[in-house]
């Protein structure tokens, strides 16, 4: 579904990924983890062409992904994309911020992409916040309308850059309970997350990377509790217990 | 006539202000240098010897204007520069995010601009465009200096014929008065009504 064949891609002369290549299968759900600047969020970045590369190639679906080409579009709508910060439209209502990529970029129907956005919303629990402005909403709110509107392309593979970084420590298991939800209806998923227990009950695979590589992956049963790389290791006891 | 001028000079300024911020934002060096050195260039130079320019030297190259065309024309152009500037800080300032976000659907860039930038950049920017519009008004008596019948010059007729200059000019303040504050009301229901959010 994703492959990502020795990814190479630099910001000046810092050089953010550094050769990566990683593969997510149909119906799978890869978590990524690693320290901050890791390039976890530039690796998704490419997958939906929202950043160039120099080296290697990323393809969905077999087709290269090149943010130049006009197939991008195409690409765009089967790889929808999540972000940390939500990035809802804030002057579009809940339903109309689920609507917009289906009437605008799908050129679906008014009505069926309506009816479509209220079964979404439905289905993240926000029945009855159809017409809140992102404003009136709380951030784990918002997120669930983000990953309605990533939904609503009917798209292959959803792509989520750290959903829950930016909320309250409360919240955050309102937007966990919706991805989980998703990846037992089979969605494809690459998630970046630091919810260590999220990636064990959830992922089929977890991957481990640093300074743009992949340091380690495997099942997360595995990687989790036994992982064989010492920055690995590192890695998971501060995340684990931040305070010692 | 100032109401007419005014009009056709927001119409005027207000498109090509458009034009402006979005060449000037839309990161290609050959429409960002025009637009850069054109809006500079108008914003460098006195309304004034914009329209004495417009309307003695225009001539002299062929093109008749009458003192209307020449008003119009003349603070359309010097209102485009600073409409542009202002739109153009609109744009810069709609959140990023949500830029991506459209792009990520894949919305193309048209529609990302009339569906997420525009309507967002149209918020941030009605206070100053508010502003420019009532100095647009004011600055509309500047075209009378090209003998555009409007209220100070008529008010000059006037005090000039009667030589009651402190009644006529007070009285032609009080009309200016008059038709800033409608529009200063006008905007102030604009923001309240589009600015939230
Ligand atoms: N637009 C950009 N311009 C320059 N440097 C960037 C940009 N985006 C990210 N970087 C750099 O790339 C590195 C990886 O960033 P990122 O992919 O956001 O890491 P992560 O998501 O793992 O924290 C960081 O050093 C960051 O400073
Ligand atoms: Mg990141």
């Amino acid at each position: 579904m994703i492959e990502i064949d020795r990814l190479e891609k630099s910001f000046g002369t810092n050089r953010v990924l550094d050769g990566i290549s990683l593969t997510v299968r149909q119906g799978q759900v890869v978590c990524i983890i690693g320290p901050s600047g890791s390039g976890k969020s530039t690796l998704l970045r490419c997958v939906n062409g929202l950043e160039s590369y120099e080296g290697g190639e990323v393809r969905v679906s077999g087709r290269r992904v090149d943010r130049r080409s006009p197939e991008i579009r195409t690409i765009r709508r089967e790889v929808t994309m999540v972000f940390q910060r939500f990035n809802l439209f804030a002057h579009r209502t809940a339903l109309e911020n689920v609507t917009e990529g289906p009437i605008y970029a799908a050129g679906e129907s008014r009505a069926s992409a309506e009816a479509h956005a209220r079964e979404l919303l439905a289905q993240v629990g926000l029945t009855g916040k159809e017409s809140a402005y992102p404003s009136q909403l709380s951030g784990g709110q918002q997120q669930r309308v983000a990953i309605a509107r990533a939904l609503a392309m009917r798209p292959k593979a959803v792509l989520f850059d750290e959903p829950t970084s930016a909320l309250d420590p409360e919240l955050v298991g309102e937007v966990l309970t919706v991805m989980r939800d998703l990846a037992r209806q089979g969605m494809t998923m690459a998630v970046v997350t630091h919810e260590m227990g999220f990636a064990r009950e959830v992922a089929d695979h977890v991957v481990f990377m640093d300074r743009g590589r992949v340091v380690e992956e495997g099942r997360p049963a595995e990687l989790l509790t036994a992982p064989r790389e010492p920055r690995t290791q590192d890695f998971l006891r501060r995340v684990l217990r931040p305070l010692e | 006539m100032t109401i007419a001028v005014t009009l056709c000079a927001l119409v005027l300024s207000t498109l090509l202000g458009v034009v402006w911020a979005l060449m000037r934002t839309s990161g290609k060096r050959w429409l960002e240098w025009p637009a850069m050195i054109f809006t500079n260039t108008i914003r460098g130079i006195p309304i004034l010897v914009q329209l004495f320019y417009i309307y003695f030297v225009l001539p002299e190259l062929g093109v008749d204007l009458n003192a209307f065309q020449a008003g119009v024309i003349g603070l359309g152009i010097a209102y485009s520069a600073y409409m542009g500037e202002v739109f153009r800080a609109g744009i810069l300032a709609v959140d990023a995010g949500s830029i991506e976000a459209a792009e990520s659907l894949g919305m193309p860039r048209a529609r990302v601009l009339s569906r997420v930038v525009l309507p967002q950049a149209v918020r941030i920017v009605l206070p100053p465009y508010g502003n420019n519009l009532i100095m647009l008004l004011k600055d509309s008596s500047q075209a009378s200096v090209i003998t555009v019948a409007e209220l100070s010059t008529q008010a000059r007729l006037i005090a000039s014929s009667t030589f009651k200059n402190q009644e006529v000019w007070t009285m032609a303040a009080l009309l200016y008065l008059c038709l800033s504050i409608p529009l200063i009301l006008l905007v102030a229901w604009l923001e309240k009504r589009f600015g939230q959010r």
